[in-house]
This record gives C-alpha cells, sequence and structure tokens, in this order.
C-alpha cells in the first residue's frame, strides 16, 4: 500500500496527489510516469510525475478528474492508502544542456512539464515557457515556472491571462519576443500536442511531445498504447512516452483515445448514481 | 501376486459445463473428477515395470506413484508425492499438454485409452484445497542467503519454491498487481480459476517467500541496484511483447493484440464490466488470428461476451493446429467458425478509425517446411473479404525488451530471448543472474517454465551454498 500525504485542487478538475513511494521517488527522472490504482478493483491509470523528493521518498502527480477512476482518486484525503503506485515507466525525456528550448504546456501537462523546465535550466538550456489555458482560471504553478525560465508566457482563449488565442499564435509571439527554438517540448492533451506540432512544424527543429494514448500495463505488455511514429508501430510506454511531433499520427491516436468514452461514461454516470449526486 | 487384471480402456470422461451453458458465462469448463471417478481412473493403470509416463513430464513427477495412491484411496499421499516435484498441480493438471507428455507416452495409448493423469493430478490437487489442514513440506534451517526472483509465473514460483524450502530468503518481485504471471492475466477464468492460482500463491506464501508487487524490475530499480541487495537473481519474466502481423490496418480501433484482450478480461475483470471498472467492448463480429491455445481463450472469450460469430483464421489446415486438442474441441463445442487455409492481408477502418472489414487470402499446403509442417502457400487471386467489429491478433509473443534494455550487460539472442550458456542451468552472461522460462525459449507452455524453473533453483543452491543437488530438490530435502 502507498500512503496519500497530500490531495489538492490545484484549479477546477485538476487535482495534485503526492504520494509515498520511496523506491520510485528515487528513480524517478523527468519526463517519466507511474501507475497508480486508487482503489482494489480499479483501472490502472498512467500519471506523468509532476515532482518528487528523494530525501522524504514521495512522488507527485497532477491529473484531470475525467472520469469514474480519476474521481474516486480526486476524492482521496490525505492518510489514505492506495494499493499501486507503480514505476517510474517510460523512457526519461532527454534534456538538452544548451540552446533556447521552447516549453509549451496545458492542463494537467503544465506539471509535467515542470520537472522537464527544471533539468533543462539546470543542465544550462535557456527555457521559455508557455502556458495554455482556457481561461486564467485554469493556469497553476507559473510562480514556479518563472524562478526556473528565461520568459514564461501565458495563452488563453478569453484573453483573461497573456495572448488571446489559442497556440496558432505561437510563432508570432516567439518571433516578437526574439526566441529562436533550437528545440520545442510540449506536454499537454492530445489537441494541444497535435496543434502546436502542426503550427511550429515549420521551424525545423526537433518537437517532443509526451504522448498520453490509453495504457493497461504500462510495461510493453499489451500493446494498446501503439502509436505510428514515422510510419512505424511504436509503444509508448516503453519506447516513449516522447516522440517528435512531426512524425506522430495525430489522427489515428485521437481516435485510438476515444476508443471507450462511452464505456467510461456510462462507468462515470454509475459511480454518481453510486454515490448519490 | 495378485490375479493379473482385465485391462480396462474406458478412459473416464470428466464432467463438463454443457456448451449451450458454458458459452455464457466464464465460469470453469469442467467440473473435475468426482472421488469414485478418480479412483476408478487412477485403477486402470497397469503400473508397467518400466513406466515410460515419466520420461514424459518435464519435471519428472512418480506419476505411478500418485496414481497408485489415488487407486488406493490415499489422496493425501497422492498429492505428497505430486509435491515433491511439483508446486503447482492443480494449475499443471489443467493446463498441461498431457497428451504429448505423459499420456502421450503410456502404455494404455497404443489402445487408445492413455490412463488420464491430467485429471487425476488435477483432482488431487482440488481435493487439497478442501481438506483445512495444508500439508506444509520440510524445511531446511536458513543458510543467510538472499534471493532475488523477478517474475511471478511458473517459473518465478517454481525458483521461489524450491529455494525457500531449501533455506534461503527469497523476494519475488512482480510488475503488475496481482501476481501469478500469464496464469493470472493470460489464461481466462473459464480454464483456469484465477482462485486457484491465488492458492498455489497464497502456498509460496506461506512457505516465507516475500511476494512484492508493482515493483518494475528495471524501472523501479535496476538489475545492478537490485543486485547490491541479493546474493543471486533468478529472471523469470516470461514472453511479453506481442508479435502483430504488420499488415495494413493494424492499428485501427476494434484491433487487439490477444495480450490486450485476455489482460482486459482476466487481470483486469473486463468480463464484469460495468461491475468492474474496466471498460470493454461486446463485438457481435470477432476475428482471431493465429491457431495456438492463445488464439483458442481469445474466441472463446468473444463467445462469452456475446458475439454472434467468433472466427479463428488460421494460415494452415487442421493438423497443423499447435492447440491443445481438447481446447479446440472445446472451441467448436462452443460455436467458434474456424476458418483454415487462410491469411489475413489488410484490415480495412472507417472514416472514424474503426475497423470494418478484413481481406483475406486462401492458402494451400505444399512441402514440409523447417517446423516439419506442410508449408501454407498463397493461392494468388483468392482476396475475399469478411465483415468484421474487432480483430484479436493471436500469432505469438516474444519477451518483454525491458530488462534487457535496462541491463547492458546482459546478453540477448537475436530473437531477444535471454541467452544462458547451459539450459540446464540457466546461467545468463551476467554475474549472479540466472533466467528461465518463456524469457529464454520464447512462448512454451507453463510445465517447460517450471522444469527451467527447477533447473535454474538448483544451479542457483549451488552457486550459494556450494551443495550440489542429485535428483530433485524435494529428495535433498526429505532427506
Amino acid at each position: 500500500m502507498f500512503k496519500v500525504v497530500k490531495l489538492q485542487r490545484m484549479v477546477p478538475n485538476i487535482h495534485l496527489m503526492e504520494v509515498d513511494a520511496p523506491e520510485v521517488a528515487e528513480q524517478v527522472q523527468p519526463g517519466q510516469f507511474v501507475i497508480v490504482r486508487g482503489a482494489e478493483g480499479g483501472e490502472r491509470i498512467p500519471l506523468s510525475v509532476a515532482d518528487w523528493d528523494r530525501k522524504a521518498g514521495t512522488v507527485t502527480v497532477v491529473f484531470m478528474e475525467v472520469g469514474a477512476s480519476t474521481g474516486r482518486l480526486a476524492r482521496l484525503k490525505a492518510g489514505d492508502n492506495i494499493p499501486t503506485v507503480a514505476g517510474p515507466l517510460g523512457k526519461p525525456t532527454a534534456i538538452a544542456s544548451a540552446g533556447q528550448v521552447v516549453c509549451v504546456a496545458g492542463c494537467y501537462g503544465i506539471a509535467s512539464m515542470f520537472p522537464i523546465v527544471r533539468a533543462l535550466h539546470e543542465a544550462g538550456a535557456e527555457v521559455t515557457v508557455v502556458l495554455e489555458a482556457r481561461g486564467r482560471f485554469l493556469l497553476y504553478w507559473e510562480d514556479r515556472m518563472r524562478v526556473l525560465a528565461k520568459r514564461v508566457f501565458t495563452i488563453t482563449r478569453d484573453g483573461s491571462s497573456g495572448l488571446r488565442g489559442h497556440v496558432s499564435g505561437l510563432p508570432e509571439m516567439l518571433r516578437q519576443a526574439g526566441v529562436a527554438p533550437s528545440q520545442v517540448m510540449v506536454n499537454g492533451c492530445t489537441f494541444l500536442m497535435s496543434q502546436t506540432s502542426k503550427t511550429l512544424g515549420g521551424l525545423g527543429v526537433p518537437i517532443t511531445v509526451s504522448l498520453n494514448p490509453i495504457m493497461i500495463d504500462g510495461t510493453g505488455m499489451c500493446g494498446v498504447c501503439r502509436v505510428s511514429v514515422g510510419g512505424q508501430t511504436k509503444f509508448a510506454c516503453v519506447d516513449g512516452p516522447d516522440f517528435d511531433g512531426r512524425e506522430v499520427d495525430w489522427k489515428e491516436l485521437l481516435a485510438r483515445r476515444k476508443q471507450y468514452l462511452d464505456e467510461e461514461a456510462y462507468l462515470c454516470h454509475r459511480a454518481s448514481c453510486a454515490r448519490g449526486v | 501376486m495378485a490375479e493379473k487384471k482385465k485391462l480396462d480402456l474406458e478412459r473416464r470422461a470428466m464432467p463438463k459445463q454443457p456448451p449451450h451453458i458454458r458459452r455464457r458465462n466464464f465460469r470453469e469448463v469442467a467440473h473435475g473428477y468426482t472421488p469414485e471417478l478418480a479412483i476408478a481412473e487412477a485403477n486402470r493403470c497397469i503400473l508397467c515395470k518400466k513406466p515410460s509416463c515419466i520420461d514424459g513430464c518435464p519435471v519428472d513427477i512418480d506419476i505411478p506413484a500418485f496414481v497408485r495412491r489415488l487407486a488406493e484411496g490415499d489422496f493425501l499421499g497422492a498429492i505428497r508425492k505430486l509435491k515433491e516435484t511439483n508446486c503447482l498441480p492443480a494449475v499443471c493438471g489443467r493446463v498441461c499438454p498431457q497428451e504429448t507428455q505423459c499420456e502421450e507416452s503410456c502404455h494404455l495409448r497404443k489402445k487408445n485409452a492413455p490412463i488420464a493423469v491430467g485429471r487425476l493430478e488435477r483432482f488431487a490437487a482440488d481435493w487439497e484445497a478442501t481438506q483445512v489442514q495444508l500439508q506444509m513440506p520440510e524445511m531446511r534451517p536458513p543458510t543467510g542467503k538472499k534471493v532475488a526472483v523477478v517474475g511471478s509465473g511458473p517459473a518465478g514460483v517454481t525458483v521461489a519454491g524450491d529455494l525457500i524450502k531449501l533455506g534461503h530468503k527469497v523476494v519475488m518481485y512482480e510488475a503488475l498487481h496481482e501476481p501469478g504471471g500469464v496464469l493470472t492475466y493470460g489464461i481466462p477464468e473459464f480454464r483456469l480459476p484465477k482462485q486457484i492460482v491465488r492458492r498455489e500463491i497464497d502456498y509460496i506464501r506461506k512457505l516465507g517467500v516475500e511476494v512484492v508487487c508493482d515493483y518494475v524490475v528495471g524501472r523501479t530499480k535496476t538489475l545492478e541496484q537490485l543486485l547490491d541487495r541479493y546474493d543471486a537473481m533468478f529472471l523469470g519474466t516470461g514472453a511479453g511483447l506481442p508479435w502483430f502481423l504488420e499488415i495494413p490496418g493494424e492499428n485501427l480501433c476494434g484491433v487487439y493484440s490477444a495480450n490486450e484482450y485476455l489482460t482486459r478480461m482476466n487481470l483486469m475483470r473486463g468480463f464484469a464490466y460495468p461491475k468492474s471498472s474496466m471498460p470493454i467492448k461486446r463485438h457481435r463480429r470477432v476475428a482471431v488470428f493465429g491457431g495456438g491455445n492463445v488464439a483458442m481463450d481469445s474466441a472463446r472469450t468473444a463467445v462469452r461476451l456475446g458475439a454472434e460469430e467468433a472466427y479463428i483464421i488460421y494460415r494452415r489446415s487442421r493438423l497443423e493446429l499447435p492447440a491443445r486438442v481438447e481446447e479446440v474441441e472445446n472451441a467448436e463445442e462452443e460455436g467458434v467458425i474456424f476458418q483454415f487455409l487462410t491469411l489475413p492481408v489488410r484490415l480495412i477502418g472507417d472514416e472514424d478509425g474503426w475497423l470494418k472489414e478484413v481481406e483475406c487470402l486462401r492458402m494451400e499446403l505444399g512441402e514440409p517446411d523447417a517446423s516439419g509442417r506442410r508449408k501454407p502457400i498463397k493461392i494468388p487471386g483468392s482476396e475475399f473479404r469478411m465483415p468484421m467489429d474487432a480483430v484479436v491478433v493471436a500469432i505469438g509473443n516474444s519477451p518483454n525488451p525491458l530488462i534487457p534494455r535496462c541491463t547492458p550487460d546482459l546478453k540477448v539472442n537475436k530473437n531477444g530471448t535471454i541467452f544462458v550458456s547451459d539450459v540446464k542451468t540457466g546461467k545468463t552472461s551476467k554475474d549472479k543472474v540466472w533466467a528461465g522460462g518463456d524469457v529464454v525459449t520464447g512462448a512454451a507452455t507453463v510445465i517447460l517454465a517450471m522444469g527451467a524453473g527447477r533447473a535454474a533453483a538448483r544451479s542457483m543452491h549451488e552457486y550459494l551454498t556450494g551443495e550440489k543437488l542429485a535428483g530433485t530438490t524435494s529428495e535433498v530435502t526429505k532427506s
């Protein structure tokens, strides 16, 4: 069993969980993920690692409440025990030690981008962070990013913070700031990663995306997480999760991610009914 | 001298759920022998002077001895005899291919009525489970040595069971949240109830083996890091990497590897959805590619989930099916449709990325190939399409590359299996590390993995203590 040390709502629908998992904490690197089960009989949920404390032996994940299983996770409290925190899984993100790296993040990806920004900064790269959200009320950790990054920009759909619009405004934004990226990194929902890859694909620099397809075991056994990258089939759990966004077949990935939406929605309603909501 | 017995050639059938009932539930297909049936079947054994059945057994079970005890009604004696060399009799009695092992070499086979060794083994193990007092084996005093077993499938459980009895401290690591390996995630409930797997794991826990789940060796800790904590290590990580046909359309929605399809059902209990939290689809038309036991398991699972048509699509003919005859018969009785001499060449999807049709080619059999089976040859221009909602690819697995990738100095063969210097010991190229089971042989059977585990345990014990064990491990622990 793994003890929950902290559970906190960051912004609406996005929660932070810090959990006691010393073996994982000792080993984890930026860009890796863990498989979490919130209850016996529960789903195996892959979650990117957002932070860790090797001395205290804890690992922090930030997740979005999207269904029955993540809903159950969100209602845990400090002191509760959960049956599974397995990892760290996936290949660590390759960290550049020089150049201008632009890190685009949205949603739960803001949190998983944080250790990458920290590692880039420590390695000596110049980091520009771009946070994307629907509105200011969905942004978090901007302060933590400012400590490490040379610049932090925000893009909101409603214009409540930074540039009004979407990542399509990125090229102009970077040009105005005089940023000529040597690498782009994107963490967030599949839509954000695909759009950023399209928008910045013309720059001719690597666009590292951290893919989040459906997974079951997370160790390369089931193959449900397979994605087409550069015309080849890869398992995101063991070959990734990082790939070059310019080579990813986004249409296929988006379709595969949606396979169980109906069944998950049904589970979610069922769980709500059981709780009397 | 007793009067010479008249040959009884009536092999006792095992009561089963009728097909029309069992194709709608996930409960075990066969009920197992009653004590009366078991005694009657055991009494058929002619106790030949030179029993050849033992030679057919990869773990050298003293078959005539345990069968004789059953015939005498000494069930306790029978299970003791079995457990001397086989720590998973309830599992092996169910999933071993006895027809190509012990039962193949039975003298009564010539009369088409070999002793039903598997059914008897199963009976003895199930009988023991109903007893209040579990028989504990004799344990040697602690040696002070610590061993890590990586993987909790048949090979790992055998090594753990053998080494703990010899006095070593054993910690067994499992990457998933439940131990048992392929017995838990792969083989369906209707063929091997999970309660039996849990019982066997509980048994080695009672012997003192510590089982650590959710621990991904290679990632949670590297081999190197773990070796600092242990005197020796056994890798029994199985063959978990699914093969695909590498034909167009294999990444369409509705296309599964058998591993995914079966893991959803078995480990994650998807068959209980929506009572379980694993979402699953109830497809109407399902095609399974492949002809092995895993393919049968997948097709029979599809039937139980309510598929109106479940196909086995196999490129050779019925004669070449690698699955056990019994499982093929079960599948047929349950309504699985066999399409022999058929090769899938393309999967066709709709605009939303969902599988719609399977395009196949007809085949014919040519000359025997390297495997001794007649080689299937494509018939040009024989393309045809079948409308299909789901495809399960069950054409085989190779070892999971995670540990080799994280362990540069562990020698691996071209096909991804771990190199061992001698199959009789399972010693790998890396100091203090042994390996066995599917990770060394490629996907094979439960009993072969156990045999490899037994051999490795013996070699590891010799390495740890300098003592060379003669015969079986259990013989030594008895002395």
